[in-house]
């Protein structure tokens, strides 16, 4: 047992009653009032003490959020970055992690330590010069201007290395000799057994497109073409708060129907593929 | 030779992009710290007029002052927090699902989704918090509104957002711990305490300082919940080293001044994290 007690003496179901207690209150009641709150009207909103479950039911609320802050039109231009994110991330960094792996070209440590290098630096201290990067080369309100440093993704190339080093040699020669070229054998043969980090790497690259604030803020000025955490923010302050309250829960839905439905990559991935969650 | 060609041929996308996006930006950060730029003439050269121009404004100190009292503040609830939480996690034999599925659900919502949750749980008129406080006959707070609980109110988002992947990584770590240790240790007729003391911790130490370094190098860049929460008040309390930096940049357009700033942060920064490789090394090897 690696555990500091044992057994299931009376401490252990007080703690164990305690922790439910605890955690619920923390983590779900928080959610579940958002997702009550948004069906209240708005003077229902503003009473103390507050109600627990709505006086009048306000489903509509959902529907007129979507609807006054075009709510459709930003979940559409966050697919297209999250996605669009992923795909290049992908496009980029799995050739490379293979060449680097399986091909080790002249000079190949020196390229990854240089790519490795760029993690020791704190995200920020890039903002400024890769903003003005992006403006010299006009991507500027075009989701290619988060695609593309999305893509320059150290540590992806590093899990995706270590990963196609343990693959044996003997399989991509059989399939040398079986005449596949280096492309087919990286399609045909690398990438099935990669399903696993494959995975791992994608979700957290879409989870972390989808999430982030900062660069879509600076990338996308005009406000059609903005994220939801980018135009939920610019409308928060000049919206009905039970409007507001619907918008937050329809934009984390993605996101929440995602970890449900990939929990098992998701949590094996965060302890396996590095730290950075 | 063939393979060689082959293999750069599969590179090439990748040393672009991070040649322009990663290793070029390096560069001009630096460059651009010793630079003004109007997008009209090429830039000019200022010499140390941009670090001059910083230390002479009093919303310099002000934000490392905010941003060191945010870390610390963040490393005396934060830190602790998930350490706990995975220690009595690790105990419990029954719904285990459940509490990785909660601990872990705030870490999926964006950042700003929480931020304007949190706000609204702050109001200090109806919001949740001051609600259950009167409910219960305490003290009830400002929270984000007055400067003296604005800071701490912004760690307890963070705390609450982000807690779950440092649980999760510690009890992981946890369960690498070899049993015979605590039968050891219950022979010895160690408690709880002690064998968390004289076990638990030395046993997961480097995780614990792998956390420590990481969680530091994230808090002092915060900048999306001051962003969204507060916008640096009230009183400029809330200016964080990461805040000014983008007002000097995108406020007043002055992308010197700010590369500046980018610079003086990655030297402060590069410490922690020169700190984090030279762990993560010994640990591996």
């Amino acid at each position: 047992m690696r555990t500091l007690t044992k057994g299931t003496g009376k401490a252990y179901w007080v703690v164990l009653t305690l922790t439910l207690v605890v955690f619920t209150a923390a983590f779900l009641l928080p959610l579940v009032w958002v997702l009550l709150g948004a069906f209240k009207p708005p003077a229902e909103l503003a009473q103390q003490p507050p109600t627990i479950l709505p006086e009048t039911w306000e489903p509509g609320a959902y529907v007129n959020a979507w609807n006054f802050m075009d709510l459709g039109q930003f979940f559409l231009n966050t697919f297209v970055v999250a996605i669009g994110a992923w795909a290049v991330q992908m496009a980029v960094i799995v050739p490379a992690a293979y060449a680097l792996s399986k091909l080790k070209p002249w000079g190949g440590n020196v390229i990854l330590g240089l790519m490795l290098a760029t993690l020791m630096l704190p995200a920020t201290a890039l903002l400024v010069p890769v903003y003005l990067t992006l403006t010299d080369l006009d991507l500027l309100n075009n989701p290619a201007g988060i695609w593309l440093p999305f893509a320059a993704n150290a540590l992806n190339v590093y899990l995706l290395k270590r990963f196609f080093d343990q693959i044996p040699e003997e399989l991509l020669e059989a399939a040398r000799i079986d005449g596949a070229s280096t492309w087919t054998t990286l399609v045909r043969v690398v990438l099935p057994i990669s399903r696993p980090i494959l995975a791992v790497v994608s979700i957290f690259a879409v989870v972390a497109a989808w999430k982030d604030f900062i660069w879509p803020l600076l990338v996308f000025p005009e406000p059609a073409k903005q994220t939801l955490s980018v135009a939920l923010q610019r409308f928060a302050p000049d919206t009905p708060i039970n409007l507001l309250l619907a918008g937050l829960v329809l934009a984390s839905l993605p996101m929440v129907a995602l970890f449900l439905a990939f929990q098992r990559h998701i949590l094996a991935g965060l302890t396996a593929g590095g730290v950075k969650g | 030779m063939r393979r060689h060609v082959t293999a750069y041929g599969f590179l090439s996308a990748a040393l672009v992009v991070f040649a322009v996006f990663s290793w070029w930006p390096i560069l001009r950060g630096v460059l651009l710290s010793f630079q003004q730029v109007n997008f009209v003439t090429s830039p000019d050269w200022v010499g140390w007029e941009n670090f001059e121009r910083l230390f002479a404004d009093p919303l310099f100190v002000v934000a490392w002052r905010n941003t060191a009292y945010f870390t610390i503040l963040a490393l005396v609830i934060g830190f602790g927090v998930p350490f706990v939480t995975a220690v009595v996690l690790n105990e419990l034999r029954h719904a285990k699902g459940y509490f990785r599925l909660l601990v872990y659900l705030p870490v999926m919502l964006p950042p700003v989704v929480t931020a304007l949750l949190w706000k609204w749980f702050y109001d200090p008129g109806p919001g949740l918090f001051n609600s259950v406080l009167r409910g219960l006959g305490l003290p009830t707070s400002q929270w984000l509104d007055s400067s003296s609980t604005s800071m701490i109110s912004l760690v307890l988002v963070i705390t609450w957002a982000n807690m779950g992947s440092a649980t999760l990584i510690y009890l992981a770590a946890l369960q690498t711990i070899p049993g015979e240790l605590y039968e050891a240790a219950d022979l010895d007729g160690a408690g709880i305490l002690k064998k968390i003391w004289h076990v638990t911790i030395p046993q997961t130490k480097f995780v614990i300082l792998m956390l420590l370094l990481l969680q530091v190098v994230a808090t002092m860049q915060i900048f999306t919940e001051p962003f969204v929460m507060t916008g640096g008040g009230p009183e400029e309390s809330t200016v964080t080293v990461l805040l000014l930096l983008y007002r000097y940049a995108f406020y007043y357009n002055d992308f010197g001044t700010a590369s500046a700033m980018s610079l003086i942060l990655f030297a402060v920064l590069s410490v922690f994290s020169f700190l984090y490789l030279k762990i993560t090394r010994k640990a591996g090897a």
